[in-house]
């Protein structure tokens, strides 16, 4: 067991994987010698050398091409964009390049590339550097999309992408960086593409990821006290994604809330509540409801930005309604 | 037009003590948002100075007329107060109020003004550049002799998008002008980290437009070269200038530039545009205590933003949907309306 921050398990995923294996570099502004913007990648430099930390001019749309045609060309690298809301320029290569390869090209050859970014509120970080954008990553088919809510996961998942034969966009929250708790790093990693049940109750399901895992779990405690039971589904990877998990609890129980921190409309929260819909409706007895970003865009203000995402308060408050 | 200029400080200096406040008061400003995040008031920490860039924001600022618009990036609280900007509105915004410029939805990154030709701040590193060619169009088209200018720091040199708009500039003909001010760093990346071909105003060159570098000490040689750069590109002839200088604090708040020796940082805050400026000044007669005054005028005026910020009102959270479309268009309906309505129904 260790004590390690969700930014020490990154790096140490980086490092083993690193030490492992020589194929895998990361490349990316301000990774090498300045350690990462969140410092995740701070010290390796010293131990694995400035070819695999590569520090690169801002110049988004080439590292992240840069890293598709390292992948072609059989290695391993993990392409760090600073903050995800920069993804916008690299679409072309993102959702062009890398996640069209092996299908355009009949199955030749494909693009083991890993892109890692941060997202998400919490900094009075304003309108371009605190966006949930994984939507536009989830519904590109090619791509392969995870998002860590705990350090556990945070260090696993970042080993299993590593090891992936298709590109994986691997998404951080910037809010969870500090977050710290006890790991063994030695007991058997999770299955890849699975979710895990956080906590079971009877009286509906929460589906959630990432940093709301964190939000609902405090929701649920709250509900506890109420008489209120919920059972708590973290999905970690959204590509794959694991529906046989969220049947299995949703059918017995037949109500279910799906919570993303993302804008409401057309995002993940929109596809899970579809799924879940169209695959469990003859058990459901309430319609599956959406706690997601209001549909605006953040605004620097502490207040505005914290009232356009979904909080503990909001979910235990849905939960007490769906259930009167 | 290409060969950088040497600098004399000596050149049309009759301005001087006029560029010598407005520097001052940029550099007061600055001071006021260091104290504003220290004392918790500010919202965030992406507070980016522009101490020691000053004569960039004030030298380029002098040669634009009204009616020209502009674009900055995300460290550019200096060109806009330069630009005729109210520090109680700015430090506001920077608090993220509702008295601010954006009404505390842009912050010190997202700051803008259209009654000042302020086409915005932009957070995404040359985020803000193919604007001025829109806007230049515009002016073009509608004959309004107007020019527009982005600026932007040498870490935007080597995005993409800078080499789309000055292509098309050059290609139209536009009034447009590329601003770069080189402080030598992105965050923690030094320019030649960054780029083999430093001498950045050949690449403007080589597209077509007038291109010059010149060395930000001097304010009276920034000025100088920007009028030539701006009238150049008022007559259709687009333009770039690169701006020498110096970042003197960390890229952010809480960067403390461990990448930089104390002996670097030191030689580096030597290039102060403002010493440089008020040596001259008393070289040509002006009294320390006239220049003093100037000073504490300045701080006068900077001193009340922070109260200002300090005192003003959250944004209410209804304004939250406010603004995502145009005024009379529906707004988004809020989430707790939204459930309401749907359990509601059953
Ligand atoms: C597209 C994009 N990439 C990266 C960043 C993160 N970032 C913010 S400022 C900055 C450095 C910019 O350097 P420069 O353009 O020289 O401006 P300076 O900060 O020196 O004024 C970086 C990498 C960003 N905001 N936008
Ligand atoms: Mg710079």
């Amino acid at each position: 067991m260790a004590q390690m921050t969700y930014r020490d398990a990154l790096r140490k995923a980086l490092h083993d994987a690193m030490t492992e294996d020589e194929d895998v570099f990361v490349i990316g502004e301000e990774v090498g010698r300045y350690g990462g913007a969140y410092g995740v990648t701070k010290g390796l430099i010293d131990e694995f050398g400035p070819e695999r930390l590569r520090d690169t001019p801002i110049s988004e749309p080439a590292i992240v091409g840069t890293a598709v045609g390292a992948a072609m060309a059989g290695m391993r690298p993990v392409a760090e964009l600073m903050y995800v809301d920069f993804i916008g320029m690299t679409m072309d290569q993102l959702c062009n390049q890398a996640a069209k390869i092996r299908y355009m090209f009949g199955g030749q050859i494909g693009v083991p590339m890993v892109l890692r970014t941060q997202g998400g509120t919490g900094r009075s970080a304003g309108a371009q550097h605190s966006q949930s954008l994984e939507a536009y990553v989830m519904h590109t088919p090619g791509l392969r999309l995870v998002m860590p809510g705990t350090v556990y996961d945070a260090y696993h998942l970042l080993r299993q992408a590593l090891r992936q034969p298709d590109p994986v966009v691997f998404i951080e929250h910037k809010a969870l960086y500090a977050m710290s708790d006890e790991v063994d790093l030695d007991a058997p990693p999770p299955d890849w593409g699975r979710a895990v049940v956080r906590r079971t109750g009877s009286d509906l399901v929460i589906v959630t990821y990432s940093r709301q895992v964190h939000y609902v779990m405090q929701a649920a405690e709250a509900l506890a006290g109420q008489g209120i039971e919920a059972t708590v589904i973290d999905l970690r990877t959204l590509n794959p994604l694991d529906f046989e998990t969220i049947r299995a609890a949703v059918e017995p129980i037949g109500r279910a809330m799906v919570v993303s921190e993302g804008p409401l409309t057309a995002g993940v929260a929109a596809e899970l509540s579809a799924r879940i819909t169209e695959e469990c409706f003859d058990f459901l007895h309430d319609p599956v409801i959406r706690v997601a970003g209001e549909d605006v865009p953040i605004s620097v203000s502490t207040a505005l930005e914290a009232a356009s995402v979904p909080s503990a308060d909001l979910v235990a408050e849905t939960a007490r309604k769906m259930l009167v | 037009m290409n060969a950088p200029k040497p600098h004399i400080a000596t050149g049309s200096n009759a301005d001087l003590l006029g560029l010598y406040r407005q520097m001052r008061r940029v550099r007061t400003f600055e001071e006021r948002v260091g104290e504003l995040f220290v004392r918790g008031l500010s919202a965030g920490s992406m507070l980016h100075l522009s101490i020691g860039e000053e004569s960039a924001a004030v030298g380029v600022c002098a040669a634009m007329k009204d009616g020209d618009t502009f674009t900055t990036h995300h460290r550019g609280h200096g060109i806009f107060l330069a630009r005729g900007a109210d520090p109680e509105r700015m430090m506001a915004e920077i608090a993220g109020k509702q008295t601010g410029y954006c009404h505390g939805k842009g912050g010190s990154m997202h700051i803008a003004d259209m009654g000042l030709g302020h086409l915005g701040a932009n957070a995404i590193v040359g985020g803000g550049i193919p604007a001025v060619v829109g806007a230049a169009l515009v002016a073009q088209q509608r004959r309004t002799g107007a020019v527009s200018i982005a600026f932007f720091g040498d870490g935007a040199m080597q995005q993409g998008i800078l080499y789309e708009s000055m292509n098309m500039a050059a290609l139209w003909d536009l009034p447009t002008v590329f601003v770069c001010i080189n402080n030598q760093y992105g965050m923690g990346t030094r320019i030649d980290q960054a780029t083999k071909a430093t001498a950045l105003h050949e690449r403007a060159v080589a597209f077509g437009l007038n291109g010059e570098t010149v060395d930000g000490l001097d304010v009276v040689a920034v000025r100088d070269a920007a009028q030539r750069i701006v009238d150049a590109a008022r007559g259709g002839t687009p333009g770039f200038l690169a701006i020498d200088c110096y970042r003197f604090f960390g890229h952010a708040r809480k960067d403390k530039s461990p990448y930089r020796s104390p002996g670097e940082e030191e030689e580096g805050r030597r290039k102060d545009p403002i010493a440089f400026a008020r040596a001259a000044l008393v070289d040509a007669g002006h009294g320390e205590a006239e220049l003093d005054a100037i000073d504490a005028a300045a701080a006068a005026e900077m001193d009340a933003t922070i109260d200002f910020a300090d005192l003003s009102e959250e944004p209410p959270l209804s304004s939250m949907f406010r603004d995502v479309f145009a005024v009379g268009e529906p707004e988004p309906e809020p989430l707790a309306d939204r459930i309401d309505r749907v359990l509601a129904r059953d």
